[in-house]
């Protein structure tokens, strides 16, 4: 038996591989350095990798290829445009997450034990977020790429499991840290479980793993048409789980409420440019042409998706739940564009989630700077006169609001109007409607907020705005800019992304 | 560069100039803000010496691409009807920073804010009238929303912000459904091989768009406008939103943004959807005459000085909406004039029924009597501004009320007919608060109010010498606007109803 090595094109797989790299050294720096320098050597490694990785995707941009790792990725220019959002993003969360008076020192220790006071007195720094987060960084990278069901998994569980543990590392109200880790781990198992079930079938429809091969199978349309099925419906669970789309969505304002904020933003943002780029590409790609079969159903998951998050966020008393169920609201929109199935359609989804990416990490960045002695204020009750007491800081997050309400001059708006208009070319008149009616559901809860912040008189019971560290501020200001910038002057954006924004099958 | 894009930066200067002046001195910004609209009125009368009365095609024109992927562009330019909008903007913008010199003081933020917040205004206002690219509309029509709602909520009086949330949300819900309609178009045009947002290519649209399509598009621009205008029934914002404001806000709302509402039927409702128009104009003629004795009733009933005004404005309000879907010549002149006027005899009404108010301290009408001989220079100046809201001949209102009844009767008798009774409320709605505010004893506590010093004298003289001039001599007006209303009548494919009394003699 002759073995061939396999031929990789390094170059192109060199973003990835620089990331994973970091997350070692960032392995190594957590066992071996001091403490005293941990925090800084990790945020320094963490950076440049990022930097350096975006570096290379820039250099590489143009030269697609469909065989980097054999036939298991595909690079093309919407996997660089994915790729780039994410590392965008994460570069972002990174400054987030170097504040480290949000995490806990002993992750491991029983919450409220003595092993953990102790950790906390004696000052322990234990810096192991940097590391994963790098690593789930790199998951999220590989998933918008993976061409085969098996990478597509491999990528799945890279990017979770990483976001699992950080999800419980929070510093303040432990339990409820604990308890969102280990819901988005069992529900995050369960959809696994889904997605490879379904990955099976779709394997025993097409005999082939990789894209291209069961695109072929549906093109060619011999298979047995319940197993594709019920490959694509089980496939979609386990992706959906991941955007938080209704009926998938349950995990999400639990684990958004109890994660550290600064990972909540990360995961927010990061996971569903990740998960609707894979969305997207396994849609795109394989499903196109047996689109008769699981359009209907999707249009109806999307519909429902916008009009629940939205109605059920009027109801939330709590800022991150709030932004949860904005968040699937958002899912909903976005799905709208993986229906337009149009190169429209593709374009506007990715400026969609680099939009919707960006401002939710500034928002989210705001909300960590709203404190009391026991960490964050996240009762919105609690946000009551905030204009009154830092107008900058409140103007910011009412800001982000407009932008997720979708106002003109944000980069929401110009989101929702490609979105929308692409998937209304295609017909999805029921869509644009649903998408119209939830946008003016969602309004009013966003301004809610804006209400209580500048129309109602402060309370008085230590809620205080801290001065935001300097790379907090970093966060915020290039989140607010960006918003802005894509509100206002779109047009070099949506035409880079319009002429690089392909697949290649 | 047009100088219509000039206008518009100017106020945006001013906006930058007060916005880096400190904050503590109130009267440097006080100044800054006047001398600033001050210079935008002059320099908007410039260019309205510099229009061609006579051209119908629109002038001023300026076009840059602005996000080509969208064929949306940066492009403006007036006719006749969006010239004399304008003008009325830029010249009461002043009269409202002089007249209201006070109403900064007292706010839930600084003056600075206050005068950073009309200024940004000025500049919205100019655009939308200047607008002649459905995006750009658009996005300045909603984008406007936001100062006025920080303007009533932060500055004034009463609930102020429930009636900026009121405001805000009745506005959202309309703007969604045009940004609906305006994807549509967007759809249309572009499957029809020329995606376009510009108003003289769209204008063509109609002749492709199924009957179907054009009612539901023509539907979401309308209930936009009929919102913002507004109509009855959607017009249950304006009291509160009225009565909340400070009395400049309320003068900019009710005399420039409201008439957006009607501008926009007229620029882009007819324009667009000829068919759909004519469609809808039965439905529409019977909700102004509703709107006109509806309004005209309440303000006979209202007991709050401005609530009144609102009332009132209402019932102007249909008088201007039955003018332009009369479809005629004479009536779409007299809604144009009627636009006009109606600017500033609401603005004589709440720029003095605000002065009596904060020296009386009260806005209810019993709290007022015998003005006329403590205060007469102020008595004098809200019966002038009286008698042009009920359209006494020899004011402008007038001719304009005249001009609309006359184009409606042609079309549309018994609505004409019906309508006309609305003058004769009119009567009674201003002269009972006139009798009850003005005449009879002195209240108790009336005895000691100030009259008019100079600085609100000079502020309310421009007002009145427009009201009255106009009244005797309103040919300058009609003859920048007849053009521009037959015009669009004309490509609209109407013709005037032949006057057939006189053919049959």
């Amino acid at each position: 038996m002759t073995f061939t090595a396999p031929v990789l094109e390094y170059a192109l797989l060199a973003p990835m591989l620089i990331v994973l790299g970091g997350a070692i050294v960032g392995v190594l720096i957590e066992a071996f350095a001091r403490s005293s320098v941990r925090a800084s050597a990790q945020l320094f490694v963490s950076v440049t990798a990022i930097v350096m990785a975006l570096a290379q995707l820039v250099r590489v941009r143009n030269q697609g290829s469909t065989t980097p790792a054999m036939a298991t990725l595909t690079f093309d220019g919407a996997g660089v445009l994915l790729q780039g959002t994410v590392l965008i993003i994460a570069l972002l969360s990174i400054f987030l997450i170097s504040d480290q008076d949000n995490f806990t020192a002993a992750a491991a220790a029983v919450p409220g034990s003595q092993e953990e006071r102790e950790a906390h007195q004696a000052r322990v720094r234990t810096t192991e977020v940097f590391p994963l987060t790098l690593f789930a960084v790199a998951g999220m990278m590989l998933f918008p790429v993976a061409s085969d069901l098996i990478t597509l998994f491999v990528a799945l569980e890279v990017l979770s499991l990483p976001l699992y543990l950080m999800a419980g590392l929070s510093r303040y109200r432990r339990m409820a840290s604990q308890e969102a880790a280990l819901k988005y781990f069992l529900l995050g198992a369960f959809s696994s479980a889904f997605f490879l079930f379904g990955a099976a079938f779709l394997y025993g429809y097409s005999s082939s793993l990789t894209f291209a091969g069961i695109q072929a199978a549906v093109t060619g349309g011999a298979g047995n048409d319940v197993f594709l099925l019920i490959g694509i419906a089980f496939v979609s669970v386990g992706l959906l789980f991941k955007v938080g789309a209704f009926p998938f969505h349950a995990w999400s304002p639990d684990v958004y409420q109890g994660s550290p904020t600064a990972i909540t933003a990360f995961m927010a943002a990061a996971t569903k440019v990740a998960a609707f780029g894979a969305i997207l590409r396994i849609f795109y790609v394989s499903f196109a042409n047996a689109q008769w079969q699981w359009r209907p159903s999707l249009v109806v998951i999307a519909i429902v998706t916008m009009i629940f998050g939205s109605l059920v966020a009027i109801a939330q008393k709590d800022v991150k739940r709030m932004l949860a169920y904005s968040s699937i609201a958002h899912a909903g929109f976005l799905l709208a564009g993986v229906i337009a199935l149009s190169k429209p359609g593709l374009d506007a989804t990715i400026f969609y989630l680099l939009a919707y990416g960006i401002a939710t990490v500034g928002a989210f960045a705001i909300v960590t700077l709203i404190r009391d002695s026991a960490g964050e204020v996240t009762d919105l009750n609690r946000w009551s006169g905030l204009g009154k007491r830092s107008p900058i800081v409140a103007g910011t997050f009412a800001f982000f609001l407009l932008a997720f309400a979708g106002i003109p001059m944000t980069s929401g708006f110009i989101g929702k109007f490609s979105i929308f208009s692409a998937a209304y070319q295609t017909g999805s008149l029921a869509i644009l409607i649903a998408g119209v009616l939830s946008s003016a559901i969602a309004a009013f809860f966003y301004i809610r907020v804006i209400v209580l912040m500048f129309f109602k008189d402060p309370v008085e019971d230590g809620t205080s705005v801290v001065i935001p560290s300097a790379l907090t501020t970093i966060t915020i200001s290039l989140s607010a800019v960006v918003t802005l910038v894509l509100g206002i002057f779109p047009a070099p954006v949506i035409n880079f992304i319009q002429t690089t924004a392909i697949f290649l099958r | 560069m047009s100088s219509l894009v000039t206008l518009g930066l100017l106020p945006l200067l001013g906006a930058i100039v007060v916005a880096v002046l400190p904050s503590n001195n109130v009267l440097r910004i006080k100044q800054a803000a006047l001398a600033s609209t001050i210079l935008t009125g002059i320099f908007g009368l410039y260019i309205a010496t510099q229009f061609v009365a006579n051209e119908t095609a629109l002038q001023f024109v300026q076009k840059n691409q602005w996000i080509p992927s969208f064929s949306i562009n940066f492009s403006v330019g007036v006719d006749g009807l969006a010239l004399v909008l304008i003008v009325m903007s830029v010249v009461l913008t002043p009269i409202v920073v002089l007249a209201g010199w006070n109403e900064s003081e007292g706010g839930r933020w600084s003056a600075k804010v206050f005068y950073i917040l009309i200024l940004v205004l000025e500049t919205m206002m100019i655009g939308v009238f200047a607008a002649t690219d459905v995006f750009l509309f658009y996005v300045i029509f909603e984008a406007m929303l936001i100062p006025v709602y920080f303007l009533i909520g932060g500055y004034g009086t009463g609930e102020r912000a429930a009636a900026a949330v009121k405001f805000l949300l009745y506005s959202l819900f309309g703007g969604l459904l045009m940004l609906a309609s305006i994807i549509g178009i967007y759809v249309v045009s572009s499957n029809a091989g020329y995606a376009s947002f510009d108003i003289t290519e769209l204008a063509e649209l109609h002749t492709i768009m199924s009957p179907t399509t054009q009612n539901l598009l023509f539907l979401g621009f309308f209930i936009a406008f009929a919102i913002k205008a507004p109509l009855w029934p959607l017009h249950t914002w304006l009291p509160d939103a009225a009565k909340a404001g400070t009395p400049g806000t309320s003068v900019l709302l009710l005399g420039v943004l409201d008439k957006v509402g009607t501008f926009g039927m007229i620029r882009f409702c007819i324009t667009i959807f000829p068919d759909a128009s004519k469609t809808f104009t039965p439905v529409i003629i019977v909700l102004s005459v509703i709107s006109i004795l509806y309004g005209a009733f309440l303000a006979i009933g209202a007991r709050d000085l401005k609530r009144l005004i609102a009332y009132t404005s209402i019932s102007h309000f249909g008088f201007i909406t039955m003018g332009i879907f009369a479809m005629t010549t004479q009536g779409h002149s007299g809604a144009a004039l009627y636009m006009f006027n109606h600017g500033f005899s609401t603005a004589a009404l709440f720029i003095v029924g605000g002065w009596m108010i904060s020296r009386r301290g009260s806005s209810t009408i019993a709290d007022f009597g015998g003005l006329q001989r403590v205060t007469p220079v102020m008595a004098w100046m809200f019966f002038i501004a009286g008698m042009s809201s009920l359209a006494l001949p020899g004011l402008s209102s007038f001719v304009s009320e005249f001009l609309v009844l006359v184009g409606t009767y042609t079309r549309y008798p018994v609505a004409a007919i019906i309508a006309t009774f609305g003058i004769v409320l009119a009567a009674l709605y201003i002269l009972i608060p006139v009798q009850r505010a003005l005449h009879g004893p002195t209240t108790p506590g009336n005895e000691n109010l100030p009259d008019l010093n100079l600085r609100e004298k000079i502020a309310i003289a421009p007002v009145v010498a427009v009201i009255v001039a106009f009244g005797f001599y309103p040919s300058p007006l009609l003859n920048i606007i007849n053009p521009a209303a037959a015009h669009v009548i004309e490509s609209a494919g109407f013709t005037d109803p032949a006057p057939t009394e006189i053919a049959g003699k």
